[in-house]
């Protein structure tokens, strides 16, 4: 039994519709257990004072931003490469979820860049590229929207997510280019794994495998989602087809 | 191939092909900068490249949704895709079409746009250079992008949102080059840079192209 016999809707529907709740739950109890002990449980930073508790929402959305882009891309592949529905509906899933967590990435950063930095934005090369994966994911949801054939829309979107993630690469390390250009080695940014020490790490940690539960149940739901509305739709054109033999 | 750019060339010259109107709109975008900012020489001169790089990118951007577009409307475009020519030469014929209407006479009107924003004499070459480097490239992915659209009602204002952030690099470093050469600095490493993405996009997006026109087709 390979994971391809996944790739029949009913099937993934069938072992997947149950695992939600659960890994909805999970991820709110692992969310909680990490948040509440990041929040009230860590010592405050010392340069930092209470300001670093946002790390715990900033850092495992900035991650889950940039995973969610490389499972469209994953998933896009498979599309082309397989031909296999679900793997298109779970790239059209994935990526609302992965611009929500780009925003919170960014939101959470303006809060936090406020009092460290003094500003709510910089043109600093992380943040920039930041806002041209929001761009990206913009344009990708809004070409799926665009194209009523629900095939030719996969194909194409696929095709953009490709492309899509050769320029997001590119555009990255464009902008530190750019930004050496304009700043001369003032760096913003912080090197924020390296200097974490085990105390802020593990609650940190218990966070980001909370992100990564939340976007495995918020995926798996809107896939199921996805396929059930690709089958009502089929339904109708059925009924649509008969009504019209009948009369 | 020559044959389809031919044609291309004469239906975009010819009336109504919407020739000269990207190079109009490129005019009106660094005219009304000043207006913006204001008229003080030393400010202008400092954000001259950018401007310049930037208003060429949105005229770059204005023509895009005509190139699949007229060909999809009066049905040439199964036509063309049933010639022997292959899709990806279409793409590239279509794109090189595209580059000679719209960013060919950009590239020319720019050194004359320059010196309206104060643009120092030693950056003209850079500017040059580096538009004419960076502006094929801005049609081959913008030409990527029709393809994407084509066929779509209100497909432009998408094609915009899904082209732009495409051109983030190219804007980077072109408009990099051109500060550089107007600062009197050494310009080619973002030269190189860009010369790279341009020979990148030649080589890969005409297949991305093709296989999105064939989806369209379909």
């Amino acid at each position: 039994m390979s994971i391809w016999s996944y790739a029949n809707p009913r099937k993934f529907l069938d072992t997947t519709a149950p695992w939600v709740p659960w890994l909805m739950w999970l991820s709110a109890l692992v969310l909680a257990v990490g948040l509440v002990w990041g929040f009230f449980f860590t010592p405050e930073a010392e340069r930092f004072g209470s300001s670093v508790k946002i790390i715990y929402l900033h850092v495992p959305s900035a991650l889950m931003a940039i995973n969610a882009w490389l499972m469209m891309l994953v998933a896009s592949l498979i599309w082309l490469i397989r031909r296999h529905h679900v793997s298109a509906l779970a790239a059209r899933a994935a990526a609302p979820v992965g611009m929500v967590m780009t925003l919170i990435a960014l939101i959470t950063g303006a809060i936090w860049g406020q009092p460290m930095w003094g500003t709510w934005w910089a043109w600093d090369p992380r943040l920039t590229s930041f806002l041209i994966l929001f761009l990206f994911y913009l344009g990708y949801i809004a070409l799926w929207a665009a194209i009523p054939d629900p095939d030719g829309a996969a194909d194409l979107t696929s095709v953009l997510c490709l492309v899509g993630s050769v320029f997001a690469i590119l555009s990255r390390y464009a902008v530190n280019f750019w930004n050496q250009g304009l700043h001369q080695g003032a760096s913003l940014s912080l090197d924020k794994q390296e200097n974490v020490a085990d105390v802020f790490w593990i609650p940190l940690l218990v966070c980001m495998a909370g992100f990564v539960l939340l976007f495995l149940a918020l995926v798996l739901l809107r896939t199921g989602t996805e396929i059930r509305a690709r089958r009502i739709e089929a339904l109708r054109n059925r009924a649509r087809r008969t009504g019209a033999v009948r009369a | 191939m020559k044959a389809l750019l031919g044609r291309d060339l004469r239906l975009a010259v010819r009336a109504g092909g919407g020739f000269g109107l990207g190079l109009a709109f490129f005019l009106i975008v660094v005219v009304l900068v000043p207006f913006g900012v204001g008229p003080e020489a030393a400010i202008l001169a400092r954000i001259a490249p950018g401007i310049l790089w930037v208003a060429a990118l949105l005229a770059a951007l204005l023509s895009l949704d005509r190139i699949f577009a007229l060909d999809h409307e009066d049905g040439s475009l199964p036509l063309l895709a049933t010639a022997p020519l292959p899709m990806e030469m279409l793409a590239l014929a279509k794109a090189l079409a595209h580059w000679i209407t719209t960013g060919l006479p950009l590239v020319v009107a720019a050194p004359v746009l320059g010196v309206l924003l104060h643009l120092p004499g030693q950056a003209m070459p850079w500017l040059l250079l580096s538009l004419a480097i960076g502006t094929p490239a801005l049609s081959l992915i913008g030409t990527f992008g029709a393809a994407l659209t084509v066929g779509l009602r209100r497909g432009g204002l998408l094609l915009s949102l899904i082209v732009l952030p495409l051109y983030v690099p190219v804007l980077i470093f072109g408009a990099e080059a051109a500060r550089r050469g107007a600062e009197g600095l050494p310009a080619t490493t973002p030269l190189l840079l860009l010369a790279g993405i341009g020979l990148g996009c030649v080589a890969l997006l005409p297949f991305a192209t093709a296989a999105a026109l064939r989806v369209t087709l379909r």
